[in-house]
């Protein structure tokens, strides 16, 4: 059967009304309960770094949220180290709102650079441990990660990867707990104090236990570990002046306890 | 006038909820008209989704709700689809109906969204829902629809399960997450262990273990190709 051209056009419109209609619909309905569920993501991806992962799955949505509330302090730093506390319009900035894929598009100088500050338990005064957030690109999307640092600034105590699209069972082994731990008790700073990142090595299976600067690499996912290692090169970099006034800040207080 | 449409429906009672032709529907695609298997389609999603259990286990789920809404609603529609734009209402409809399914996994099982969401995405261009509806759904009442829907999708979703099944338990040594080596290995004592495969984590794992299952349905049901 054969139907005239204003029989298919008023066909078309009316269908596309009805479904755009159910899908804006369902998105607004849905998206107070979405915001919440990547709230709790992020929340558990920056715990992550500091946590075990079989501890954090042990815990409920309520419990990581009171967890997070209870160990976690946030500040935003920019590139020279010095603390934001509010943007242009006078609004505070929030370190677990801060985008870092939007600001990512602009230059070093001008992004925010959060930090998570993980306090002892009992003592909420004394720090376990520092988190920086990192972002950068891997072979077919974005990637993301929290690396926790110990309180000397260098050692590495853990890191969470996150990525939109890598490739499953490939690049985006680079979520899985075993790879990630591979970056444990490694080291950002050389002997002599200065900047060298840690790098995922090409191939895998070697042992890289005695080099405090290499990681062991992901087997067929090499342009996946070059995104990671480019991320923490520069990211760490960006953070590196706020580390160094941390560091000055501390040894001045030693200086004053003697 | 009235009685006389009685004796009409008497004469000509309803088909049962679950008739023979019925069972056919669901029956047929899980095994001698399998759309993996035998009419090789989705093979995409079945070498992609599949390295464990629980994300395979989730996007069957969808492809189901999927596929059932979509031959539900083309049926309902089949009377006023213009037949010259046909193609692209079956698009829009499917379509609209991953972004729903995408949008309740991103609200309530965030972790299987961030994990599935390319490949949610993906049933969109998955030829097994497309075939059902331009090959039923446009030509058959709405309840016939939806049981043909689901047997083709109960058919697409155990043999990803098979195949992911396979994949995990010798690619990860687990099933559904539970770590099943190293329950093994404990019963046999300290020094033995079993070594995890490789490549059954890669798609070629999928590729080998999918070309066996066919292997040996092929041998069952004596089914050639032509």
């Amino acid at each position: 059967m054969q139907q005239s051209n204003a029989y298919i056009i008023t066909f078309s419109v009316i269908l596309t009304v009805v479904l755009g209609l159910l899908l804006s619909g369902t998105s607004q309905v849905l998206a107070p309960i979405q915001k919440k569920a990547v709230e709790l993501d992020t929340k558990k991806q920056i715990l992550g770094a500091v946590l075990d992962a079989s501890q954090l799955r042990a815990m409920k949505a309520d419990e990581i949220l009171a967890f997070y509330d209870k160990r976690i302090s946030s500040k935003v730093v920019d590139i020279e180290g010095n603390v934001l506390e509010k943007d242009a319009d006078g609004n505070p900035i929030i370190a677990e709102n801060v985008n870092v894929a939007k600001n990512y598009k602009m230059a070093p100088e001008k992004r925010q650079y959060p930090i998570f500050i993980f306090h002892k338990e009992g003592n909420p005064d004394d720090v376990e441990a520092y988190i920086v957030q990192v972002y950068g690109a891997g072979l077919w999307d974005e990637i993301w990660g929290f690396l926790a640092l110990d309180t000397d600034l260098n050692t590495i105590a853990g890191v969470t990867f996150g990525h939109k699209s890598e490739t499953p069972g490939l690049g985006a082994r680079i979520t899985e707990g075993a790879v990630q731990n591979r970056f444990q008790g490694k080291k950002i700073f050389d002997e002599s104090g200065n900047f060298q990142s840690v790098a995922m090595q090409k191939g895998e299976g070697k042992d890289y236990s005695d080099d405090l600067h290499k990681v062991d690499g992901l087997s067929g996912a090499t342009i996946t570990a070059n995104g990671v290692n480019a991320m923490l090169n520069n990211y760490l970099r960006y953070y590196k002046a706020y580390f160094d006034k941390l560091k000055a800040s501390k040894s001045s207080e030693v200086v004053a306890l003697n | 006038m009235s009685t006389e449409t009685a004796q009409a429906e008497v004469k000509k009672p309803a088909e049962g909820l679950l008739s023979k032709r019925r069972k056919k529907f669901i029956t047929d695609p899980l095994v001698d008209n399998n759309p993996i298997t035998i009419q090789v389609l989705g093979i995409c999603s079945a070498l992609a989704v599949t390295t464990q259990m629980q994300p395979t286990l989730v996007m069957a789920i969808s492809v189901i709700f999927v596929m059932v809404m979509a031959n539900l609603t083309i049926s309902l529609m089949r009377n006023t689809i213009p037949t010259r734009v046909r193609i692209i209402v079956q698009l829009a409809v499917v379509a609209s109906l991953v972004t729903l399914v995408n949008e309740v996994l991103k609200a309530f099982a965030f972790d299987m969204y961030k994990e599935l969401s390319v490949f949610v995405g993906l049933i969109i261009t998955n030829c097994i829902v497309m075939g059902r509806l331009e090959a039923f759904a446009l030509g058959n009442k709405p309840y016939d629809s939806i049981l043909d829907g689901f047997g083709s999708a109960l058919g697409y979703s155990w043999i990803i399960l098979a195949v992911a099944f396979f994949r995990e338990l010798l690619g990860s040594g687990s099933v559904f997450g539970v770590q099943v080596y190293d329950a093994i290995s404990g019963l046999f004592g300290e020094g033995f262990s079993l070594a995890t495969n490789g490549l059954m984590v890669s798609p070629v794992g999928a590729f080998i273990i999918l070309g066996l299952i066919i292997w040996v349905q092929r041998t069952k049901t004596g089914y050639v190709e032509h």
